[in-house]
């Protein structure tokens, strides 16, 4: 891995461009427009030619981890391998070159494979109904929220405007909730992982919106009571949200609906195997049980019978009267939920068990292989769903190593870290999330890794304190980052 | 198998690390009257081969008309190296860059993105990008409520020009928390808002007004005495521009004044396929004064142990993951392949480049609009100048015009009548610099029979109020 590359601007030269990818008019088209309207300065962007463009852009991408590259375990992420095929077949260009606006006589393709996904996401959850627009997991859970809010307002019942939320969650589930103009009630989880049912008992009252619940839960184990939840946050007048980030460790083998729950989102993103991106775009498709059908935010894909045939067409508000309304200017990540589809129609039924019995393999004996080696399990009297933690609150202790420095030396052996300090709950821990499409020799090698970094750790602490050495940078000031804030580049600054 | 590389061989060992004799027995925890049954509502597998012939049958269900749609997507040339480089595994395949020295690509390309669009917008500060245009506007409303302090009605004032998904995005994702959007009328004269419209909130307590420029129908706002009319009434404004647009119009940090407080818009147009929608991306910028009250991800420049320059997420006591139900925004992933091809977009272009798609884009709609108000009872519905967009009144009911367009393969505009019952027969058309003379002759023709085949619509339709409430 090379160590760095300049700003793009910093390759500009007054006068050059890619000139090949410009129209041919110039500023004279604009004569007609008002005074007063127009620019008068151009803005910084850089003067560079196409190969320079090329180079730049080629070289920054050779400084990130990423899955084709490397094994990326970050908990909760289900960073599995995104098919190419699934990329290949959602930028054909008909379906790039559609216009949201079209009319549905030139999308019956595209309406065909929404619906379908539709269909087939609410088989593998268990739910009614499905709404795809929502853009990313966060935007998921408000839509499913909003949608709790707008249930009870509905039915006049004013008062519930309370979600609960176990002390592991996601920091977006209490986030979301403020969004939703809800106020947020923290319960603890026992010793086992599983929720405290006393503490829920005394939690849910005529104020409970709901609960949301991931399952398995963030700390990497099945909430085994979780019928019990149920029966008690419903016996409350409160609905059950599912956060559907672990999705992937039951795909195939229990389903939310089937759980209990009223509302769920799902990451496309992760269970799904739509690319990350390096941050997005993702998708956040919600589902609802029968109570929460009208609230669906809009639109969706319908089917109806004509004389020429099965035609697919957009629902909106005529259709939703009580929608909870729009949550994106259009039709949410549209070009993801292709991918999602094939993806899904890849897997096929066959296929869908697979993916959570073979993730819930790869993490068991993951963690059974670490524990070998010397790691301490967070909870090592339970099964390990599809991700799993392990602490090293021991080594911070003795030998003063913590488990961000693990996570820096796993970057000098050529993994990505697993996810670190979350949940907040365990000291030290490394949130660690195979996925099934990794071999296990794969598994072996990063076992290895670990086993060489305690060794380290016990040798030659600093070494391990001082990771990373090989990357392109060493650990940053974040503290200098936040107080010397230096969010843009100035053409004084040169670096 | 699903992608799953496991031998026979490989599943035995494992199981016999773990100590249990089947894969079942991991699944013991989960009650066994909640165990899925087999999922008769997925279709059988299919191989690469399958999918591939069944998405090219669908994709060619849609085809590939000829569009002279816009209303907020917009067709334009996307260089080859955009989507080359940004579909490269290692920008593709990558997350949220949390481990920032391993994600080094990632992190920079956002700082230089940030400084682009900071430049674009005239606006100190950016954000690493929200999920698009609609959405960025809810944020900046919510923004704003926090960031106008002196302010206590969360009211914000937004104009019936502004694109009407964005006024019901925003109204879907803020109203929960109690912020009130009004709508303000505009001229259906010129097309475009009016300061004086605003004079009935004189003395009133209102947070902010959104601008947006051009504005729905393509019509050029008096930004200036609009930001100047919300400044003078302690709110603050909300720009919500078109990127493509900014190469050639005056930025909304030099609006009025003292500038506007806020830019958001939809990115869409910067080297983002027209994709059904999506995904695309919204963008935020900002003055620094309120950079804390941004949400989404920010990415600084520091320096690492050895005082070398680096890059990392900065600023991230605002977010949910660490400030939890007090975060600015509980958005996490947001849009950051988009980014990645916006960000390269903008380097093919340059300043020169982007102005010279906009002057393109601009001319062509003039030569759309000269060709099509040549037909009789084809007018421009507005006075007001207009940019690279615009609204044609007709004579005839336009949805069965539309729907003869489409079937000789031209979708000739958006139907206004949804949202803007006012206006009768309006009809919003556009083209960028993808279409050529031919093109708009083709349209302009079709047009012509389309017309000459459909009665005209009733006398009394014609009649119109001077300023639609």
């Amino acid at each position: 891995m090379h160590s760095r590359e300049k700003v793009i601007f910093e390759y500009s030269r007054p006068g050059r461009g890619a000139t090949d990818q410009w129209p041919h008019e110039e500023g004279s088209a604009l004569a007609d427009l008002p005074e007063g309207i127009r620019r008068t300065g151009r803005p910084l962007l850089p003067e560079v030619s196409e190969l320079d463009v090329v180079r730049h852009f080629t070289r920054l991408s050779q400084l990130n981890f990423s899955i084709d590259t490397h094994f990326y375990p970050l908990g909760s992420c289900t960073m599995k391998y995104n098919p190419k095929a699934c990329n290949q077949y959602a930028m054909l260009p008909e379906f790039l070159g559609r216009h949201p606006l079209a009319p549905e006589s030139h999308g019956q393709g595209f309406l065909a494979c929404l619906y379908e996904l539709q269909e087939m996401l609410r088989e593998v959850t268990g739910m009614q109904g499905v709404a795809l627009s929502p853009m990313a997991g966060a935007h998921g859970e408000f839509a499913g929220v909003a949608m709790i809010r707008a249930y009870h307002r509905s039915r006049g019942d004013l008062a519930r405007n309370e979600i609960i939320v176990p002390e592991a969650a996601h920091g977006t589930n209490p986030a979301t909730a403020t969004m939703c103009g809800c106020v947020v009630r923290e319960i603890p989880v026992d010793a086992q992982g599983d929720v405290d049912l006393e503490a829920l008992r005394a939690a849910v009252g005529p104020q409970t919106a709901g609960i949301m619940l991931t399952n398995p839960s963030t700390l990497g184990v099945f909430e085994r009571r979780i019928e019990e939840v149920a029966r008690i946050v419903h016996a409350a007048g409160g609905l059950l949200y599912y956060d559907g980030a672990n999705l992937n460790a039951i795909l195939g083998k229990v389903r939310p609906g089937d759980m209990g729950f009223d509302v769920m989102h799902m990451n496309l993103h992760k269970t799904f195997s739509t690319p990350h991106g390096g941050g997005g775009p993702g998708a956040g498709a919600v589902g609802v049980g029968a109570r929460l059908l009208p609230f669906l935010p809009i639109p969706l894909v319908g089917k109806s019978a004509s004389p020429e045939g099965e035609r697919y067409r957009w629902l909106a508000e005529q259709d939703l009267p009580q929608s909870i309304g729009r949550l994106s200017g259009f039709m949410g990540n549209a070009g993801v939920l292709l991918r999602a589809y094939i993806y899904m129609r890849m897997l096929g039924r066959e296929g869908m068990s697979q993916v959570g019995e073979y993730a819930t393999l790869n993490a068991n004996y993951l963690l059974a292989r670490l524990r070998q080696v010397g790691f301490e399990a967070a909870y090592p009297e339970r099964r390990a769903s599809h991700e799993f933690i392990i602490t090293v609150k021991r080594q911070a202790r003795e030998l003063g190593v913590t488990a961000m420095d693990f996570a820096k030396r796993l970057l000098d052996q050529g993994f990505h870290a697993p996810t670190t300090y979350f949940p907040l709950l365990v000291p030290e821990c490394l949130l660690i999330e195979p996925t099934e499409t990794e071999s296990r020799q794969t598994l072996d090698a990063f076992v290895a890794a670990m086993e060489q970094i305690l060794s380290e750790a016990m040798q030659e602490p600093e070494h391990v304190t001082g990771a990373p050495h090989t990357m392109p940078v060493r650990r940053l000031d974040d503290v200098r980052a936040a107080k010397q804030l230096d969010l843009t580049w100035k053409p004084t600054a040169q670096s | 198998m699903a992608f799953i590389p496991h031998t026979s061989a490989d599943v035995q060992e494992m199981l016999a690390a773990i100590g249990v004799s089947s894969i079942e027995q991991l699944f013991e925890e989960i009650p066994k009257e909640l165990r899925a049954r087999a999922m008769r509502g997925v279709p059988s597998q299919l191989n690469e081969m399958e999918i591939g012939r069944l998405m090219s049958e669908r994709a060619r269900m849609d085809g590939r008309p000829l569009c002279f749609i816009g209303a907020g997507a917009y067709e334009h040339h996307i260089p080859s190296a955009v989507w080359a480089l940004t579909t490269r595994g290692e920008f593709y395949s990558a997350y949220t860059p949390y481990q920032a020295e391993a994600s080094q690509g990632t992190l920079q390309l956002i700082y230089e993105y940030q400084t682009m669009m900071a430049s674009l917008t005239g606006m100190e500060v950016s954000n690493a990008s929200l999920y698009d245009g609609a959405s960025a506007v809810a944020e900046a409303s919510l923004m704003a409520v926090r960031a106008n302090r002196k302010s206590k009605s969360q009211r914000i004032l937004i104009p019936a020009t502004v694109h009407p998904h964005y006024r019901k995005v925003a109204r879907a994702a803020a109203s929960n928390q109690g912020v009130r959007f009004e709508e303000v009328p505009y001229c259906t004269q010129q097309g475009a808002s009016l300061a004086a419209a605003l004079s009935r909130y004189e003395g009133q307590d209102v947070t902010a007004l959104v601008i947006q420029q051009p504005n729905f129908f393509g019509i050029l706002e008096d930004v200036d005495a609009l930001t100047d009319w919300a400044h003078a009434h302690g709110a603050l404004v909300i720009a919500v521009v078109n990127p493509t647009a900014l190469a050639v119009l005056k930025p909304p940090g030099q609006w009025g004044k003292r500038g506007a407080d806020i830019a958001v818009g939809e990115g869409q147009p910067l080297g983002v396929p027209l994709s059904s929608g999506g995904p695309y991306f919204g963008f935020l910028t900002t003055r620094m004064e309120y950079v804390r009250q941004m949400p989404g991800r920010i990415v600084g420049r520091t320096l690492d142990v050895t005082g070398r320059p680096g890059f990392t997420l900065t600023l991230q006591a605002r977010e949910q993951h660490i400030r939890r139900a007090k975060a600015t925004s509980n958005i996490c992933t947001n849009q950051g392949l988009l980014v990645t091809a916006a960000t390269i977009y903008m380097s093919l272009m340059g300043a020169a480049g982007l102005e010279r798609v906009a002057a393109a884009s601009h001319a062509r709609t003039r030569e759309l609009v000269s060709a099509l108000t040549r037909i009789a009872g084809v007018r421009l519905a507005f006075e007001g100048a207009y940019f690279h967009e615009a609204v044609l009144s007709l004579d005839k009911p336009v949805a069965p015009l539309l729907a003869a367009l489409a079937s000789r393969g031209i979708l000739g505009g958006l139907d206004l009548s949804e949202h803007y019952p006012e206006l009768e027969g309006a009809l919003l058309v556009c083209a960028t610099e993808t279409k050529t003379s031919e093109d708009i002759e083709l349209y302009a023709g079709a047009l012509t029979e389309a017309m000459s085949g459909l009665a005209t619509r009733g006398l009394a339709t014609r009649a119109r109020p001077a300023t639609a409430a």
